[in-house]
């Protein structure tokens, strides 16, 4: 019961600290389920991030796993409700409001305004990631071939992901 | 619009112009949280605006930039606004969760997968490529985004202030966020002197 509670209060509270996306939540993320709670250590929370961007739909159903860990089927559950409900009510909340606001000229610059904070936040949560995900050679070069490829061709990022795992393996073989 | 026949639940509400059945609203929402691999916004776009006519292009851009600077994920946020526009709060709900789903049960089942087999040398070398292959995909949205999102050149500087806080410093994101977010807002408020605080 005391897991289910701990679950409801960390994912409800990074629900809202995912602006721009859910990277910006994961510094606190980090501390939070693997300093504080000790669901999972850093390596997994990486790993399970990680094959969170092979799945469909929004990309931190990974969530799931981490509820499921700390206390099965129910936390798996409890987890999502608290993670997207709060955003979900905000958001409709805000859709409601929005349309009424119309032309009100703060609109655009609350837009343009958070978007550089939410890029810095989405950095700044990908280097947190880097720390435990960039450890050697092949881990930058398989991160730097990603990037260029995405830059300069329109590719499937989930297959670029997957051939990540496919290098991955390729090294590992014994020589 | 299309009419494609749910002959079992057929549309009891219809609206005005767009008409979408709370049932079609899920299935729709259903479909692309199965299928889009690789990001949702190519496929909200594809089934929304150009299957589904639900919304045009300039509604799809203008809920997008909304999605962006609220708290919460631009699938599920789009998903909240799609569905209210269609059927109210009940559209919204059956578009998050429908959008959730399938991802949500594939994740489910990978987590239980991971905690038995993850340890195997097979699976952590993976793995070691899967989590750097994210992070420089990570940082290819980051490339996208700042290309159609920054208005100004300086706005860089609001880009790098804030990492540097959360990561350098060890600001918490929420005071990032609260802090830069109104230094900002200011930077960027409205131009014309009028006190535009009379929004009503």
């Amino acid at each position: 019961m005391n897991q289910i509670l701990a679950l409801i209060r960390v994912f409800s509270y990074l629900s809202l600290l995912t602006v721009g996306g859910g990277m910006a939540a994961f510094p606190e993320m980090k501390y939070l389920t693997v300093s504080v709670h000790k669901w999972l250590t850093f390596t997994q929370l990486i790993h399970l991030y990680s094959m969170g961007q092979m799945a469909p739909g929004p990309n931190m159903m990974m969530i799931v796993a981490i509820g499921q860990w700390a206390a099965g089927p129910l936390g798996a559950v409890v987890t999502v409700i608290a993670f997207f409900g709060p955003t979900m009510l905000l958001a409709y909340a805000v859709t409601k409001a929005w349309k009424k606001a119309g032309k009100w000229p703060w609109r655009t610059s609350i837009e343009q305004g958070l978007a550089p904070v939410s890029i810095g936040l989405l950095l700044a949560g990908t280097f947190s990631m880097a720390k435990g995900a960039i450890t050697g050679l092949e881990t930058t070069t398989i991160a730097v071939v990603t990037l260029l490829i995405l830059l300069r061709y329109k590719v499937n990022p989930a297959l670029l992901v997957i051939g990540g795992a496919v290098v991955g393996l390729i090294t590992y073989l014994p020589k | 619009m299309s009419s494609s026949g749910r002959g079992s639940l057929q549309g009891v509400n219809v609206a005005p112009e767009i008409s979408a059945s709370l049932w079609e609203v899920f299935l729709e929402f259903l479909i692309i949280g199965a299928t889009s691999f690789g990001g949702v916004v190519p496929y909200l776009r594809g089934n929304l605006v150009v299957k589904r006519a639900w919304l045009d292009d300039t509604e799809f851009v203008e809920m997008l930039s909304i999605s962006q600077s609220l708290p919460g994920l631009n699938a599920t946020n789009m998903a909240v606004q799609v569905g209210e526009k269609l059927q109210g709060f009940m559209g919204s709900l059956v578009a998050v969760i429908g959008i959730c789903l399938p991802g949500g049960a594939l994740m489910y089942v990978a987590g239980i997968f991971y905690r038995l087999h993850g340890n195997h040398p097979w699976s952590t070398a993976a793995l070691k490529g899967v989590a750097a292959a994210a992070v420089g995909l990570i940082l290819a949205t980051a490339v996208g985004l700042s290309k159609k999102a920054l208005s100004r050149n300086w706005d860089l500087l609001f880009v790098a202030a804030t990492a540097v806080a959360v990561e350098g410093f060890h600001w918490s994101v929420p005071r990032a966020l609260i802090i830069m977010g109104i230094i900002s807002i200011a930077f960027h408020r409205p131009r014309k002197v009028e006190k535009a605080s009379a929004a009503e």
